[in-house]
């Protein structure tokens, strides 16, 4: 079985958020880059587990981006998996890297693309469904459990108040939230045994994105916090209640 | 032309979140001098009222197999409705089925999408709609540069507003491909709000010290119909339900109402709450970084103020 596991690099969860460029660019100074959790601690580690049951199954792990994304997907590769293709183009919106990623999916004949639920930076939640429909195939999204059983899937799915237990037949492309995996710490060998994994670069196809940022903007600046006194919890009713109108 | 606005529904009903995507396009239709109009899949009651929303007429394809979410099929038949009806704009929910419909049929269309937008359409200068980035520390206008835009709006992000009128019901006839992914089981919690649709939300962290203490925060949610969440290492921990789990790397909301109770306001738990329109948070310590984030707060000991809170709560809404 193969297995492709898209790769995102994001600020790290605390990074500051700023924007340069009269509101136009993020601001990267200082900022820490890390492969985006979803895609870490669950689609790339349920991968890892898939293949531990299965040694024969070989993971591919892809990003789009420009060569800056290398000590990331090398992170990854520390984790587990066996190739990285980068795809050597500067993100432009979701539709771009969908449209790269279903091109190296196609060529590469996988059985199963993982991605993350959504990246932390743009939160899209569009990769995922966008590639599953490049490739005409079947999307199941933010996935909790994935059980192999020969050529069968049987996932769980959120549901708003629940869950459900879906089943459906490789190829498919999941999208993968908590749940599905722990989160794991490389190890030493991992980390030596990654740099001398193959990381390819491959050339962008030409596709026009369908959107553009415009510009950014943060959010205003709360008015600060009104304290009132544990021996006065009727006054903070009171304010809840009168003031803000929210109970 | 028009507006067409994907109607979810569950058991038949439709989904708060839908109301909201309703309003949302009727306005935008308005905005664009253009009708509204929906589109529902699998069984459905009482479409016609929908038109209280604003919505003229809804497209109904009620084929069984289509009860049950495939995004594929969905994405195809909701793709034959659009162009059928001349959509230019049309709407989701950015709510779980949004989120498996909506790209595939942006990709499906070429047509851009936004997800997750919370503000109507700027349409003065192009097609320019506001959405949250940075896990809600900020947010970007995106610019759709396609004939046909789709706009996922974020649950809570838009208010509901019933006018009168009744909608116009057809039905309409697709192409309705066998569903490839087969639901087998749901599980879901009765007469329990949703967490992402809830307006009220009661939410609590380490500060309660072990599972054996939610009851005081259970009691407050009941007394305001309030759903619970929990932070992180709460869920961790199993002290509390995954689905629990509020922040960066559990669920994102935007109730009107986030009471945080022993939360200590970590940036990443700030990451799924931020939106929230009212911040209420009791903690022990003044120096906890969730007080900067707070519009209300107490400090003090969650175990005395909550269920004080509690009882002050029932008293105004005349609860024995
Ligand atoms: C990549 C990454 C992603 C993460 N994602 C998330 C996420 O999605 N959600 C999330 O929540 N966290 C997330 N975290 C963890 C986050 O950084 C914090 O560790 C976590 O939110 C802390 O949870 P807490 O506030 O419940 O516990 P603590 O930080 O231990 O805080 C407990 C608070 O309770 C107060 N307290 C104690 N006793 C009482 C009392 N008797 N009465 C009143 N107050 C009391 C204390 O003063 C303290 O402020 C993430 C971390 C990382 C690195």
């Amino acid at each position: 079985m193969k297995i492709l596991v898209c790769i995102s690099k994001t600020p790290d969860t605390t990074a500051k958020i700023a924007f340069t460029g009269n509101n136009t660019k993020f601001d990267t100074a200082g900022v820490q880059w890390i492969i985006n959790p979803y895609d870490e601690w669950y689609a790339l580690v349920r991968a890892i587990e898939l293949k531990e049951a299965d040694p024969s199954t070989i993971i591919h792990l892809i990003t789009v981006g420009a060569a800056d994304a290398d000590p990331i997907i090398r992170k990854a590769l520390a984790l587990g998996g066996d190739e990285a293709i980068r795809v050597n183009a500067d993100s432009h919106d979701s539709f771009y890297i969908a449209s790269q990623i279903a091109e190296v999916a196609k060529q590469g004949g996988y059985d199963l693309v993982f991605t993350g639920k959504e990246t932390i930076d743009y939160n899209g939640s569009s990769v995922g469904g966008m590639v599953a429909e490049l490739l005409d195939r079947p999307y199941v999204s933010l996935a909790s459990k994935f059980e192999l059983s020969g050529n069968k899937a049987t996932i769980t799915r959120e549901i708003e108040g629940g869950e459900e237990i879906c089943e459906v037949e490789l190829p498919v492309v999941v999208s993968c939230q908590k749940g599905m995996a722990e989160q794991r710490i490389p190890n030493m060998k991992g980390i030596m045994g990654a740099r001398t994994k193959p990381l390819k670069a491959a050339e962008p196809v030409a596709v026009d994105a369908l959107t553009t940022v415009a510009g950014f903007e943060l959010p205003p600046a709360k008015a600060g916090v009104k304290l009132v006194s544990p021996d006065n919890v009727e006054e903070l009713v009171r304010l809840l209640h009168e003031e803000a109108k929210a109970i | 032309m028009s507006v067409l606005i994907f109607i979810d529904t569950t058991e038949g009903h439709v989904k708060k979140a839908s109301l909201e995507a309703l309003t949302y396009g009727a306005t935008v239709a308005e905005q664009l001098g253009t009708s509204a109009e929906g589109v529902v899949l699998g069984a459905a009651n009482d479409l016609a009222s929908l038109g209280k929303y604003g919505v003229k007429k809804i497209h109904h394809v009620s084929a069984g197999s289509l009860n049950h979410l495939d995004a594929q099929v969905y994405a195809n038949v909701i793709g034959q409705v659009a162009i059928a009806s001349g959509a230019k704009v049309i709407i989701f929910s950015n709510n779980v089925d949004g989120k498996a419909i909506a790209p595939r049929l942006s990709a499906r269309l070429k047509a851009g999408l936004v997800s997750g937008a919370v503000a109507l359409p700027d349409t003065a200068n192009g097609f320019t709609v506001k959405k949250n980035v940075f896990s809600g520390k900020a947010f970007a206008n995106i610019t759709v540069n396609t004939d046909i835009k789709i706009i996922a709006l974020n649950p809570n992000a838009y208010k509901v507003i019933a006018g009168e009128g009744t909608a116009e019901v057809v039905a309409f006839n697709a192409t309705v491909d066998a569903p490839k992914v087969k639901v087998t089981n749901v599980t879901k919690a009765s007469g329990q709000v949703p967490l992402t649709e809830a307006e009220v939300v009661v939410s609590a962290g380490r500060g309660m010290k072990g599972p054996e203490n939610w009851a005081i925060v259970e009691d407050l949610a009941r007394v305001l119909h309030a759903a619970t969440a929990c932070s992180r290492p709460v869920a961790d921990a199993h002290w509390r339900p995954h689905n629990e789990h509020v922040g960066q790397t559990g669920f994102a909301i935007a109730p009107n109402l986030y009471i945080a109770i022993g939360i200590s306001g970590a940036i990443q738990h700030l990451a799924g709450v931020n939106r929230s329109k009212v911040i209420v948070v009791i903690n022990k310590d003044p120096e906890a970084p969730f007080f900067k984030a707070a519009d209300y707060g107490i400090v003090g000991d969650a175990f005395e103020v909550v269920p004080k809170f509690t009882e002050a709560i029932k008293k105004l809404k005349g609860v024995a």
